[in-house]
């Protein structure tokens, strides 16, 4: 067991104030511990935490290129190997480095089973370039490239099934967390860096600036996504779902009126048939995990 | 030991007694055999390297740039797109200053596709921090790989290099070509010693950005260090030359040079049909003289200026264009450079593009057109197809 | 100072960039009616609440954000309460 108390990231970041990644890289490195080896990409974390000489990580850090972390995280291991090392590689990035720009190195990456564990902090868009979309971008969010406007209720298409994809390529171990609860977050870190072979963490982290909400209410939206089920807590060992957080649901509408990224489904007029579209992918989400808890 | 050999076998021979702990590459004509031999050797245990299978080159420099990172010796080998895909990366190792070392068989970018041999490939990353030696012939090719090394690795560098050679003129041939033995190179080349690196005893952060009061400075450093790769690749050239009696110290090397009244400048393979051309002018009593380039990146302008100081007319072979630049080639726009003020007259000819045959006779026909006062222009053009 | 080849640095810098200039609002903790859960420790994104030997939990003025995070979870009513900032 890693000592979970260490402080391995550094207050003096300049992430805003409430920033989920933020609190997610903190608790990440507790879960992983000092012998770990971080491969970042670019994006928010890396900005807000290596300003040079100012860095914030207290282990072993590197940043190459927005796309190539798993790469990169590839010839840090085979190196590693070579020379008999046995810190852990950790790849950090952000959902728009994983779902879009980087699958082809993480493809490649889990094909060839490299000892690697990739944690994406799913801020769902690109929050570094100004709130743009990416594949991880919610169904009707409203972002810097998927506006909503007179004809248009955001972003049309819904979220990637990253774990799932990872999962296809044989990962023995895929799971998904979230900052609202932390002690799991970081029992899942400690297991996927334990486990041999590529895994992979997908981890809900709620961003005040690009999401539209006061950064005191970062956890408390984090929790509400799990409790409308728009966003699932579960472990998949070797491509079976071997567990998922339950809860009683509450309707969707909770998380999606506290966020201005979803203002335009209340204001002018309530948009009943869309908020409907949202509320089933939740529906649908609680039937594939069966995270329902009947009351 | 001289053995009749494939240029790709010497080079991955070369790099064997390289002992590099990590090699990542990607498949691309006419770079494959390297990588294919590289293969066979950790498949039948007669190299102990971590051989990653990438899926693309992109990966595959990017894994050497986080190997590199880790404290390992690495090498990478590409052409054309391969290289191209691997822009980004490239900038990026060099700016981490990481001692990544790349061999390149020289092949033409497409449009239109093209597999054959030109420079546009490597001469596209002139600014990128790279080192470029390029290779006239196969045994050139196999030693520079030694010198690279040496070179890219010294504490006082830290660059990447680029070996060039020519794709299929030299990649495909066979040659005799003298490969050292083990011991040979182990005494001239020594292990690896990281300047720098990623290690949980010792935590650094590698890769920060730099803010505008810092971003200048970091590139200046790269250009010293530059610089001094000027003098260092002399001096693992001499250290070369007294192991294994072959000097490559020289970063310009002049061949009938002394009384010349015209000479020629041209990179790599095309160097020898050259020296072949000018014995034959020679013959017919013209003062003809070839200078080589063997290191473009760092540029040895002031070697040629002083190479060239007592002729009075200067042909450039450019087996690459600028294009947008009139008729120019990236050595010929360099060389006039080098050469401005000197009153020296320099015309560029863009020849052999994607595999185009240059001769003997287009060797002299440059001669005649370069004496004529007529250059600057495309060698070789097919005007019936125009 | 001296550049550090390849922008590479180690660690203990950040700490140079105080971001308690930012706050607006501050975080003051009520001793008497903590419940020593330690929530506001574990999730501070700066990590700047530690715990002293007479187990007090106490955030770090020069680099608190003022973020209100710790007092929206914290479980014990008034024992963080967020005040207006005086500069
Ligand atoms: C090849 C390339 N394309 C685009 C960019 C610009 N860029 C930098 S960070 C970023 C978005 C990052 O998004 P994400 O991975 O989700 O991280 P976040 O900033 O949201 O934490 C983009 C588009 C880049 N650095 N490199
Ligand atoms: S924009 Fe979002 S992810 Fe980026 S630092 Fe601010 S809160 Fe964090
Ligand atoms: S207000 Fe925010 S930054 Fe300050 S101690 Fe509380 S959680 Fe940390
Ligand atoms: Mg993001």
């Amino acid at each position: 067991m890693v000592d979970k108390s260490l402080e391995l990231f550094d207050p003096g970041h300049r992430a805003c104030g409430g920033c989920g990644p933020a609190l997610a890289a903190r608790l990440i490195l507790k879960g992983a511990g000092r012998e770990t080896i971080v491969v970042s990409s670019t994006g928010c974390m890396e900005v807000f935490s290596t300003p040079y000489p100012e860095t914030a990580w207290r282990v072993p850090w590197i940043h190459s290129l927005f796309e190539n972390a798993s790469a990169v995280a590839s010839g840090v291991e085979a190196s590693l190997k070579k020379q008999g090392r046995s810190e852990k590689v950790v790849c950090i990035c952000g959902d728009g480095a994983t779902f879009d720009i980087g699958i082809l190195c993480i493809s490649g990456a889990f094909e060839r089973g490299h000892d690697i564990t990739y944690i994406c902090y799913d801020n769902e868009a690109y929050m570094n370039t100004g709130i743009q979309r990416s594949a991880a971008t919610p169904y009707d969010a409203s972002t810097t490239t998927s506006p909503a406007g007179a004809c248009s209720f955001g972003n049309k298409l819904p979220k990637k099934d990253m774990p799932g994809i990872l999962a296809a390529h044989g990962a023995p171990y895929v799971a998904t967390a979230s900052i609202a609860y932390p002690a799991d977050l970081m029992q899942k870190v400690e297991r996927a860096v334990n486990t041999p072979g590529p895994c992979y963490l997908q981890v809900h982290t709620p961003c005040c600036t690009g999401w539209g909400f006061d950064g005191s209410k970062t956890i408390g939206l984090s929790k509400l996504a799990i409790e409308t089920g728009l966003w699932v807590n579960f472990e998949m060992v070797d491509g079976e779902v071997t567990k998922a957080k339950k809860v009683v649901r509450k309707p969707v509408e909770d998380y999606l009126k506290m966020q201005k990224r979803f203002r335009h489904l209340f204001k002018p007029v309530l948009q009943k048939d869309e908020i409907a579209k949202i509320q089933a992918i939740a529906d649908s989400n609680a039937e594939k995990y069966g995270i329902d808890i009947r009351v | 030991m001289l053995k009749i050999t494939e240029g790709s076998h010497a080079v991955a021979e070369a790099v064997k007694f390289c002992r590099p702990e990590v090699i990542a590459a990607y498949p691309i004509t006419p770079q494959t055999h390297i990588v294919e031999a590289l293969a066979e050797m950790v498949a039948n245990c007669e190299l102990d390297s971590e051989y990653i299978c990438v899926e693309s080159e992109f990966s595959a420099l990017s894994a050497c740039l986080g190997a590199s990172a880790a404290g390992s010796r690495v090498y990478s080998a590409t052409s054309s797109q391969g290289l191209a895909l691997m822009f980004e990366v490239c900038f990026n190792v060099a700016g981490m200053r990481l001692p990544v070392v790349m061999s390149i068989a020289n092949r033409s970018l497409g449009a239109p596709l093209s597999i054959w041999n030109d420079q546009q490939d490597s001469i596209s990353l002139r600014d990128s921090g790279w080192m470029q030696v390029y290779a006239e012939d196969n045994q050139e090719a196999t030693d520079l790989h030694f010198i690279a090394y040496k070179v890219a690795e010294d504490h006082d560098i830290l660059l990447p290099a680029f070996v060039c050679f020519d794709g299929f003129i030299l990649s495909h041939t066979y040659e005799p070509v003298d490969v050292p033995a083990q011991e040979e190179v182990d005494a001239y080349l020594p292990s690896f010693k990281p300047y720098q690196r990623l290690d949980a005893a010792d935590p650094i952060s590698m890769g920060m950005y730099a803010t505008p009061d810092y971003y200048m400075e970091f590139r200046y450093e790269i250009s010293r260090a530059m610089e001094r790769a000027k003098e260092a690749l002399k001096r693992a050239g001499r250290e070369f030359d007294e192991e294994f009696g072959r000097d490559y110290s020289a970063p310009v090397e002049g061949y009938r040079l002394e009384d010349a009244d015209t000479a020629i400048v041209a990179l790599g393979s095309i160097c020898g049909t050259v020296k072949d051309a000018i014995d034959e002018m020679r013959g017919s009593g013209r003062k003809v003289g070839l200078l080589k380039i063997r290191s473009f990146r760092p540029f040895p302008d002031k070697e040629i200026l002083k190479a060239l100081d007592d002729v009075s007319t200067v042909a450039v072979l450019d087996k690459n264009v600028s294009l947008g630049s009139g008729a120019g080639g990236a050595l010929g726009l360099e060389v006039k450079d080098a050469l401005y003020g000197s009153g020296i007259e320099v015309k560029d000819y863009i020849t052999g593009l994607g595999g185009r045959d240059v001769r003997k006779r287009d060797i002299a026909n440059i001669t005649d057109l370069a004496e004529s006062g007529k250059g600057d222009m495309y060698y070789g053009l097919r005007e019936e197809v125009l | 100072m001296v550049l550090n080849i390849g922008c590479a640095a180690r660690p203990g810098k950040a700490g140079d960039n105080k971001t308690g200039s930012w706050r607006v609002f501050k975080p003051v903790f009520n001793q008497e009616l903590c419940k020593k859960c330690g929530l506001c420790a574990l999730l501070c994104p700066e990590g700047c609440v530690t715990v002293n030997d007479e187990e007090e939990y106490i955030p770090d003025y020069d680099y608190c954000k003022g973020c209100g995070l710790c007092a929206e979870e914290c479980p014990a009513d008034g024992a963080i309460d967020m005040v207006q900032e005086e500069k």
